[in-house]
């Protein structure tokens, strides 16, 4: 594989790190959410999480990152933490958005993640604009924006799309293709299935890969981010992937076969990844075991500051409609 | 004593942009046709050739895109003026309004202020029919999280971009095409409008006219007539209409126990509305005589000027309705 003399086994080790933590901690907040814990709307990463692991890693902290509804992931990724993520998810004051925003709105602006976007293709032309910033501040940092291939079906993206090549302006678009728009499959929304010619068509040079391989994810976003960075012209990454679980904790899956899901889960990206590691002899079971031991004990914590975490006076409700000014 | 200088509303706003761009390099103003085009009602003609294309950014017609971009850059540090052709169009980034812009601080628990001005223009009386003819400022009025305000005079047209850049949180300011011609004497050091405060126009100690935008000139005149009538009027400029300085009119109503409310949104769940409902709530001891709404009739506007014109209050129509409230 491509990207296996420049991966060491310190960073080896930090990415599968990442992906167990980001698989453990959606399957504790799916318990949570049973528990009645964690409420509103829930949506699981789980299956897609070399996606953002892979394209994250790339990226400087100066980057921008803009999520979907689907961002505990990404969060992770960009090293938000998790306690403040899980807080968040309570509805806790403690949470990274002081509990505003719940599962769908994880903001953290000292590590430059900007949610947490609920309305489906609503931040693309953010990003856009964010990096549209960085042309005229005359930065290097590259703000890159995740969304679902539902997306891509919003004029929206056209309209965001056509502005970040007609500007030319540092922005990475990731289509996390995981083939339902809820419960719409990709054939029923897509006249043209091939999102990523649909970057073509606005000049961004696109690029389809496979997201349920974390090393052919990182080769393809070390590539797209050096461009980005290097050209100050958009990109569109595309990351066929696929959802394991439920769209949100509401959802029955009458749309598709059980079959196909375990079709699906042999392409697991987390097993594979963690094969490959010990094969090379990156990881040996020794530290997979302790780093067990970690995870178990760094969600433990999360779950802890959550539960530890205050709720905020009503007497604070309308606190954030306007800026506070400061007193003069 | 400062002098006066006679100015149409036009060179007014043009004078605010200039001013603007002139203060602070990370100011642009970004919209359809105000470059090349000169504006679309020529208020920004010639600043492309002063400003140069960065600052002056012509933008496709892609409304949601290019206000979404424009949010996203004023998250990102620098101060765009986003100006949508007409607020006839404003439906389509009323999403990026509404779902961003007015949201991002508090569902980020304060962390992202979203500095943007979008500027639109507004009001009937060019005989343009239903589609170009559209008062949707209780629209946008109705959304906590946005600043909204109302360019009702030429004093105004200057100070208010001011401002509005100097505000932390999102602001939406309408302007008046059938305004531009006219002229007008304003200081030349009239310096900025404070946007969180209405205005008296005129004082008076019969009867409260409170109004906005093209209804303030309107009620000027028509309390110039009721003066020679021996009816004392005060004019009240709402200015913003969001956050409402309820202030400002509750002393009013107390001083003259009448009030008129003028404006050509239709009348139903419109700015007068929530004027009224304040006055009920909070002076309603103060009242002689019932409050009176005057705006527009609940029709799409029609093109023939006769129509056109029997669609919104006119001077004659306040004049009437005041006299019909204090000499029943």
């Amino acid at each position: 594989m491509e990207t296996k003399d420049q991966l060491s086994a310190g960073k080896a080790e930090k990415l599968l790190y990442q992906l167990l933590l980001m698989r453990k901690f959606e399957e504790k907040s799916a318990e949570l959410y049973t528990k009645e814990k964690i409420r509103g709307f829930l949506h699981l990463y789980i299956g897609e999480e070399a996606v953002a692991t892979g394209v994250i890693q790339a990226l400087k902290p100066e980057d921008n990152v803009l999520g979907t509804y689907r961002e505990h992931a990404h969060a992770l990724a960009r090293d938000v933490d998790a306690g403040a993520i899980m807080a968040e998810m309570y509805g806790k004051q403690e949470g990274c958005s002081r509990g505003r925003g719940g599962s769908m709105h994880i903001f953290d602006k000292e590590k430059n993640f900007f949610g947490g976007s609920a309305i489906v293709g609503g931040h693309l032309p953010l990003a856009t604009g964010m990096a549209l910033a960085s042309k005229k501040l005359k930065k290097d940092n590259i703000s890159v924006c995740f969304f679902g291939e539902g997306a891509a079906a919003e004029g929206i993206f056209h309209e965001a799309l056509n502005l970040a090549s007609l500007w030319k302006v540092p922005v990475l678009f990731v289509c996390e293709n995981n083939l339902y728009a809820m419960g719409t499959a990709l054939r029923f929304s897509h006249a043209m299935q091939e999102i990523e010619k649909k970057g073509q068509a606005y000049g961004i040079e696109s690029k389809a890969v496979d997201g349920m391989d974390l090393l052919k994810v990182m080769t393809a976003a070390d590539k797209a981010v050096e461009q980005v960075r290097s050209s100050g012209e958009p990109y569109l990454l595309v990351c066929n992937t696929y959802r394991f679980r439920a769209h949100s904790m509401f959802d029955a899956e009458l749309y598709r076969e059980k079959s196909e899901v375990e079709e699906w889960k042999k392409r697991d990206p987390i097993p594979r990844f963690r094969k490959y590691l010990l094969k090379q002899n990156l990881i040996s079971e020794v530290q997979l075991q302790e780093m067990e031991e970690r995870l178990k004990a760094e969600i433990q914590k999360a779950v802890d500051f959550a539960e530890a975490g205050t709720w905020e006076a009503k007497e604070e409700l309308t606190r954030f409609v306007y800026s506070e000014k400061p007193a003069s | 004593m400062s002098e006066l200088i006679k100015i149409t509303y036009r060179e007014a706003l043009k004078a605010g942009i200039r001013e603007a761009l002139l203060n602070d390099d990370r100011v642009f103003l970004m919209g359809e046709d105000v470059g090349r085009y000169g504006g679309a009602f020529a208020v920004s003609k010639g600043l492309l050739k002063e400003f140069g294309e960065d600052r002056i950014m012509d933008v496709p017609l892609s409304e949601a895109g290019f206000v979404g971009a424009g949010i996203g850059a004023s998250l990102a540090g620098v101060k765009p003026i986003v100006e949508v052709m007409t607020v006839n169009f404003a439906l389509l980034p009323m999403d990026q309004i509404a779902n961003n812009a007015a949201t991002l601080l508090h569902m980020s628990g304060g962390q992202l202020n979203v500095p943007v001005v979008i500027r639109m223009s507004a009001g009937i009386g060019k005989q343009l029919a239903a589609q170009h003819s559209h008062s949707w400022e209780p629209l946008f009025a109705h959304i906590p999280g946005l600043i909204v305000v109302s360019v009702g005079t030429h004093e105004d047209a200057r100070g208010m971009l001011h401002s509005a850049l100097n505000s932390p949180d999102p602001v939406i300011i309408f302007e008046y095409t059938s305004m531009l011609n006219m002229e007008a004497e304003i200081p030349t050091d009239s310096g900025s409008t404070d946007i969180s405060r209405a205005k008296v126009r005129r004082e008076g100690k019969d009867i409260s006219i409170i109004t906005y935008g093209i209804g303030v000139y309107k009620a000027l005149e028509a309390a110039k007539r009721l003066s020679e009538k021996g009816i004392d009027a005060e004019v009240i400029d709402l200015r913003v209409l969001r956050p409402l300085d309820e202030a400002c009119f509750l002393k009013s109503v107390s001083k003259t126990h009448r009030a008129l409310l003028v404006e050509e949104a239709w009348s139903t769940i419109n700015v007068s509305s929530e004027v009224s409902a304040r006055i009920m709530e909070k002076a309603f001891y103060e009242l002689d005589a019932p409050v009176k709404r005057l705006g527009g009739i609940e029709v799409p506007i029609p093109y023939p000027l006769h129509l056109e014109n029997a669609s919104v209050p006119q001077v004659e129509d306040i004049e009437n309705a005041v006299i019909k409230i204090l000499r029943p």
